[in-house]
C-alpha cells in the first residue's frame, strides 16, 4: 500500500497548455463515449510532466474537470499509484529497484551509493533540485539486475562505480547511454546469445 | 532435448533485428493471418484447445478454454480483449522483450485472439514504468494501421479491429485481471469479486477476456505451423515453447526461449552460464517468480520446468522466472525482501492481506535476526494459512507461499538463528 502524505500549501493555478489539451483529448478518444474516466492515468501523466514532475492539488483538480470526474476519484487514483509524485521531485528522479532479484545482485549497494553520493535520504531532493532518490519494488528487468530507473529510462547491469559516473554525467548535462551498461544487447546472455546465431529466412513459415 | 532454432517463435528476442513491420514480416509475422481468421471463431478456439496451450501469465489456465467462455452470440454489448502487459512479478522480465523487440507478433496475436472472442477492440495494459516499451508498441500499432493489418478491414478480412495501448502507473496488483479492469476504467486497481467473471461482465460491464502477452503472441504461430508441431514440443498438457527469465546468482542472467519442460539444471547450465561458483554452490531456486515457493538444491537436480512437474514439487511454474540463489545468500532475508514487496503492493481492500502482509513482513524481519522464539515459526506458518485463500484475489496467497516454502525447506536455518540470537543475548547479559 502506498503510504502517502499530501501537499496542500500553495494555492497555484493549473491548466493544460493547448498542446497538452490536444494530447489529452487524443487519449480520451481511445475509450468509448462516456468512459472518459479511463484516460485518467494518461491525463495525470501529462499534468505531471507539465508541472515539473509532480502533481499539485490544482493539477489534480484540473484533470477532474477535463474528465468530468468527481475530484475525489482523481485523488484516489493519484494517491493509489506509485508513479505519481505528490510533492516536488528533482529534475532526475532515481528509482532504485530493491526487490529480491536485484537485491541478490547488489541493489542495496546502489541505494547506499545514491544516498552517500547525493547526501539525501529516500524521497528527499538535493538542495539544487537536480536529484531525488527512492527505492521502488520490482521494475521488471530482473535479467539485467541490478538496475535503476531515472525518469523514463532504465539503466541496467549496474555497479556502484558506474552509477556514480552516471550521476556525475547527468549533473554535467552529458548524454548517458540507457539500457545495459555492460554493453550487452537487451537481456541476451553476456558474451552473446547461444541461440539464434542468425535468423533463418522466412522463419515462422513452418519447420 | 533443447529447443532447436527452427522451432523458435521469438526470433528477435534480444532486439538484434528490425522490430518494425518490415523486419517482422521477414521473420514470418503477419503471414497468412487472413487465412487464420477464415478458420472462424470456433475453428481458432478448437485449435488452441487442441494445442493444450496454457496461459503464460502465471496461473497456467488452458487458453482455448478461457477464450471459449466468451459469449457465442453478441447481445449488443461489445466484446473486449484486454492484454495483460503489466509484467511486475519479481523475477519476470519476458514480456518486456516481446513488447520492445517483437511487437508485431503480439499485435498479430491480438487480432487473431480478439477475433476468436468476437471482439473488435483490444486494449493492451502495459505497466507504467515500461515507457520505452509503450512507445515502441504505439509505433508498431501505427505501422499496423498504415499497412491495413488492423483497422476498418483488418488484413482484408472485413473484420474491423482496433488496438489501443493503455499505460498503468506502478501497481503490481493491476496484473490481477479484475484489478486491471478497474484500473482500465479509471479507478484504483482493487480486484473485483468473482463471479461475475470477466467473460460475462468485464470491462465496462461487457464480455471481456484478459490474457498475458506471451500467450497471445504465440497463438498465431500455433495456427500457422500447426497444432502437431506445437504439441510435439514438451509433454502432454505442458506443451510448446516458453520464455524463461533467469536472474540472481548465475554467471550470465538472461531471457531465453526454450522447450516447455526443460530440466532446470540444463536450463541454468546451458543458457545462463551456470550457477555462480558452480552447481554445487547452489542453495535454492525460486522457479516461477516471487509468488511460488522456493525449491532446495536436491529438488533442483532433476526437476522439469513445466506446470505439472513443479506443482508436484509443491511449487509452480508461474511466469517461468527462475531466481537462482547460491550458498552466499541469506535465504531468510531474501524471502523477507519478498514479504516487503507484498506488503507494499497489497491494495488494502481485504483485511487478511492488508494486515497480514505487514505482520508477516515484521515477523520475517525478526526471523532474519533470529529475534524470536522457536514456537514463532509455527505461529508464522499458521498466519500464512490464515491469509491464504481468505482474500478476494491471489495476492494474499502469493504473499503466503514464499514463507511457506522457506519454512518447509529451511526450518533448521530459522531455528539456528533463533538459538544463536538467544545465545548472543545471554553472552551479552553475562
Amino acid at each position: 500500500m502506498k503510504i502517502t502524505s499530501f501537499r496542500r500549501d500553495e494555492a497555484q493555478d493549473f491548466a493544460f497548455t493547448p498542446e497538452n489539451l490536444k494530447k489529452a483529448k487524443a487519449f480520451i478518444a481511445r475509450y468509448p463515449e462516456g468512459r472518459q474516466a479511463s484516460a485518467v492515468i494518461s491525463l495525470l501523466y501529462i499534468a505531471q510532466a507539465q508541472n515539473d514532475g509532480w502533481l499539485s492539488p490544482a493539477a489534480i483538480q484540473h484533470v477532474a474537470e477535463v474528465l468530468e470526474m468527481a475530484p475525489i476519484r482523481v485523488h484516489e487514483v493519484a494517491t493509489f499509484y506509485t508513479m505519481f509524485n505528490l510533492k516536488p521531485a528533482g529534475k532526475y528522479l532515481i528509482q532504485v529497484c530493491r526487490t529480491t532479484p536485484c537485491w541478490l545482485r547488489g541493489a542495496a549497494a546502489l541505494s547506499r551509493t545514491c544516498q552517500d553520493k547525493l547526501g539525501v535520504g529516500f524521497k528527499e531532493m538535493t538542495e539544487d533540485g537536480m536529484f531525488s532518490v527512492m527505492e521502488v519494488e520490482c521494475l521488471g528487468a530482473c535479467a539485467n539486475a541490478p538496475m535503476v530507473q531515472i525518469n523514463d529510462d532504465y539503466y541496467e547491469d549496474l555497479t556502484p562505480e558506474r552509477l556514480i559516473e552516471i550521476i556525475d554525467a547527468l549533473r554535467a548535462g552529458e548524454e548517458v547511454p540507457v539500457g545495459p551498461q555492460g554493453g550487452r544487447l537487451c537481456s541476451a546472455p553476456e558474451g552473446g546469445a547461444k541461440t539464434l546465431p542468425k535468423v533463418p529466412p522466412g522463419a515462422g513459415k513452418g519447420a | 532435448m533443447l529447443l532447436q532454432d527452427k522451432d523458435r517463435i521469438f526470433t528477435n528476442l534480444y532486439g538484434e533485428h528490425d522490430w518494425g513491420v518490415k523486419g517482422a514480416r521477414q521473420r514470418g509475422v503477419w503471414d497468412g493471418t487472413k487465412a487464420m481468421l477464415e478458420l472462424g471463431r470456433d475453428g481458432i478456439i478448437q485449435q488452441i484447445k487442441d494445442s493444450q496451450l496454457r496461459g503464460r501469465g502465471g496461473a497456467g489456465f488452458p487458453a482455448g478454454l478461457k477464450w471459449s467462455f466468451m459469449p457465442k452470440e453478441n447481445d449488443g454489448r461489445p466484446h473486449y480483449l484486454v492484454v495483460n502487459a503489466d509484467e511486475s512479478e519479481p523475477g519476470s522480465c519476458k514480456d518486456r522483450e516481446i513488447l520492445r523487440n517483437d511487437p508485431h507478433r503480439l499485435l498479430e496475436g491480438c487480432l487473431v485472439a480478439g477475433f476468436a472472442m468476437g471482439a473488435n477492440t483490444c486494449y493492451i495494459y502495459i505497466r507504467g514504468e515500461y515507457v520505452l516499451e509503450s512507445q515502441r508498441l504505439e509505433a508498431a500499432i501505427a505501422e499496423a494501421y498504415d499497412a491495413g493489418l488492423i483497422g476498418k478491414d483488418a488484413c482484408g478480412s472485413g473484420w474491423p479491429y482496433d488496438i489501443y495501448v493503455h499505460r498503468g502507473a506502478g501497481a503490481y496488483i493491476c496484473g490481477e485481471e479484475t484489478a486491471l479492469l478497474e484500473s482500465l476504467e479509471g479507478k484504483k486497481g482493487q480486484p473485483r469479486l468473482k463471479p461475475p467473471f470477466p467473460a460475462a461482465m468485464g470491462l465496462y460491464g461487457c464480455p471481456t477476456t484478459v490474457t498475458n502477452v506471451e500467450t497471445v503472441a504465440v497463438s498465431p504461430e500455433i495456427l500457422r505451423r500447426g497444432v502437431d508441431w506445437w504439441t510435439a514440443l514438451g509433454r502432454p498438457n505442458n506443451t510448446g515453447t516458453k520464455i524463461f527469465s533467469i536472474s540472481g546468482h548465475v554467471n550470465k542472467p538472461c531471457n531465453v526461449e526454450e522447450v516447455m519442460g526443460i530440466p532446470l539444471k540444463e536450463l541454468i547450465e546451458t543458457h545462463a552460464g551456470g550457477v555462480r561458483g558452480g552447481w554445487d554452490n547452489l542453495l535454492a531456486v525460486i522457479p516461477g517468480g516471487s509468488s511460488v515457493p522456493c525449491i532446495p538444491k536436491p529438488t533442483c537436480e532433476s526437476i522439469l520446468m513445466d506446470f505439472d512437474s513443479l506443482r508436484e514439487a509443491k511449487s509452480g511454474l508461474g511466469t517461468a522466472a527462475v531466481i537462482v540463489m547460491d550458498k552466499s545468500t541469506d535465504i531468510v532475508a531474501a524471502i523477507a525482501n519478498l514479504s516487503h514487496f507484498y506488503m507494499h503492493e497489497s491494495c488494502g481492500q481485504c483485511t487478511p492481506c492488508r494486515e497480514g502482509t505487514g505482520w508477516m513482513w515484521r515477523v520475517m524481519t525478526r526471523m532474519v535476526r533470529g529475534d524470536a522464539d522457536i514456537e514463532d515459526i509455527d505461529t508464522l506458518l499458521e498466519v500464512t494459512y490464515e491469509v491464504e485463500g481468505h482474500t478476494i484475489c491471489a495476492l494474499g496467497d502469493a504473499a503466503a507461499w514464499p514463507i511457506q516454502g522457506l519454512i518447509r525447506h529451511f526450518r533448521p536455518e530459522l531455528e539456528k538463528r533463533i538459538l544463536d540470537f538467544k545465545k548472543s543475548g545471554q553472552v551479552a547479559a553475562e
